[in-house]
């Protein structure tokens, strides 16, 4: 089942994030002073403090750091239970928080294999906004 | 300079009800502040600063001193979730031990079971600037513990069975507490046959929801002297926020890490010294990482730590939260901070359920944890003795 998707609200410092879901792509901010790919997207670098931040295009490929099954939740999500919440750790380095989708929650592991997909998302009034950012399974 | 033996805990009270549908917030943060001042043999026109959190309602701090009718030259409404009460009692530690202030009252009430949500999130303005990239994915608040527990069973083999036990020790003080919300002792199979909320944490590895709160009085060393109760010396406290390091969190420890060898080293203790621990207990996992992270036992060996009896009281090797704590007793406005100070300080002045009062009870830890271990979170750690 299609679990719900609510379309963020980009702002000025992370619209190029944004952006490129629209275009179906990862794209991701760099510090341009020590190099460190950014998590969450922000124009500050937690490293090293730097401001000075670019934005390049990521390969979409990770694996599973950890994930949840979650099989009671209050509210809208408890009609597409079970669902896989997970931390995904991107080839580049950080672990973003998602969902798994497009398989049998009982075979999900730690360590598996994933890439990004981009699922269309509304706002509260229907309309549509930047897809979320979800993973699906791969051969390895 | 340090706090050490500068401040002291005067007066602690604990709402003995976790069904309250007829008092107002404003009444149950009255209740405990009254019962904390008589309990220390002060009254609210001894008191001279007041610290509360997001569970106090409208403007916080300026609210309820207008409602308690108190005259505080030092106010604080530090908001770290469940730890912020531990927090508090750092800061009025802190301002005693310079001098400023006398008597500090630190309230805490809510009423999520009847009077609907308490302070979820922060309280404060919308914006955080994490939010887009968390809020969209049905992470639960056990589902985010539940990110934390499943990596931790990856890396060392903890197992359902072993956080099943934090439970089970819980239930079985839980059962001599005449006000604790759940006093039925259960075993680890009903733990582990209790409905799955989020893989692998089950309703029974989750804690309560109640109604009620808490509140402690802190005085300076002049004012202690001259009161009858036995006032309970502030030893060390130590806190640490756990950012998201980064994007590159590690879900197996915590910012106790930090803040329980900061309050350690300003005690001059070290972990084995300690008689009793008041362990935050929002789950079962959230207790067994805690427990590593301050030092209780190897990081890693939680699980057999656990296993082994250590959290039994009286005998065990390290009595756990001897009123049943979140898990069983009382978690007012889903914050549990408040009241494992409570139980630390009844240990000490030796007032804990004879079933469960540790023999010499000298020295005590309490330690609070607010936010997510999913995410970001505050860690607040403090050393209590039963004297100087």
């Amino acid at each position: 089942m299609k679990l719900p998707a609510k379309a963020a609200q980009p702002n000025s410092e992370n619209l190029p994030f944004f952006e490129g879901a629209e275009q179906g792509q990862l794209v991701l901010p760099r510090c341009r002073d020590c190099d460190f790919v950014i998590w969450f997207p922000r124009e500050i670098c937690p490293e090293c403090g730097s401001q000075d931040v670019g934005w390049f295009e990521a390969s979409g490929d990770g694996s599973i750091y950890s994930f949840t099954v979650t099989r009671r939740i209050p509210g809208g999500w408890n009609k597409v239970t079970p669902f896989v919440l997970a931390y995904v750790e991107l080839d580049e380095g950080p672990r973003v928080m998602t969902n798994i989708v497009e398989c049998d929650p009982e075979q999900i592991s730690i360590g598996d294999r994933v890439e990004a997909v981009f699922e269309e998302a509304t706002n509260r009034d229907g309309e549509s906004g930047p897809p979320l950012l979800r993973f699906r399974t791969t051969e390895s | 300079m340090s706090i050490r033996g500068k401040a002291f805990i005067a007066g602690v009270h604990e709402h003995p009800e976790r069904h309250l549908p007829d008092r107002t917030l404003p009444q149950i943060h009255a209740d405990v502040a009254l019962g904390a001042l008589s309990d220390a043999g002060l009254s609210t026109s001894d008191v001279d600063a007041y610290y509360s959190a997001g569970d106090a309602p409208g403007f916080g701090v300026l609210s309820m001193v207008d409602y308690l009718g108190l005259d505080c030259h030092y106010i604080n409404d530090t908001e770290t979730g469940g730890s912020s009460y531990l927090v508090h009692a750092q800061h009025a530690a802190t301002a005693i031990a310079a001098g400023h202030i006398d008597v500090a009252l630190i309230t805490l009430a809510g009423k999520p079971r009847t009077g609907g949500a308490g302070p979820g999130g922060s309280g404060r303005v919308s914006g955080a600037p994490e939010a887009p990239f968390e809020s969209q994915w049905g992470m639960s608040v056990p589902g985010g513990y539940a990110l934390a527990a499943q990596r931790h069973m990856h890396e060392f083999g903890t197992t359902s069975e072993q956080l099943a036990e934090v439970k089970v020790a819980a239930s079985t003080h839980a059962q001599h507490n005449p006000h604790a919300f759940l006093q039925d002792v259960v075993s680890v199979e009903e733990v582990l046959d209790s409905p799955m909320i989020s893989d692998p944490l089950h309703r029974l590895d989750c804690c309560v929801i109640t109604d009620g709160g808490g509140a402690m009085v802190i005085v300076s060393e002049a004012v202690a002297d001259r009161l009858a109760r036995h006032c309970i010396p502030i030893l060390g406290t130590g806190s640490f926020v756990k950012s998201s390091q980064s994007g590159r969190i590690d879900l197996t420890h915590t910012g106790a890490v930090r803040s329980g060898p900061l309050a350690f080293n300003e005690a001059g203790v070290t972990p084995s010294d300690i008689d009793y621990v008041s362990v935050y207990d929002s789950f079962t996992i959230t207790v067994l990482i805690t427990l590593e992270d301050l030092g209780f036992c190897e990081r890693g060996s939680g699980g057999e730590f656990i296993a082994s009896g250590a959290l039994r009281a009286p005998h065990g090797a390290l009595p756990f939260n001897t009123d049943g704590g979140g898990l069983c007793n009382n978690h007012p406005a889903n914050r549990g901070g408040m009241t494992k100070v409570i139980e630390a300080v009844r240990q000490l002045r030796n007032e804990a359920r004879a079933e469960v009062q540790v023999p010499d009870c000298e020295l005590a830890v309490a330690h609070g944890t607010g936010g997510s271990l999913a995410t970001r979170s505050a860690s607040s750690t403090m050393v209590l003795g039963r004297s100087l």
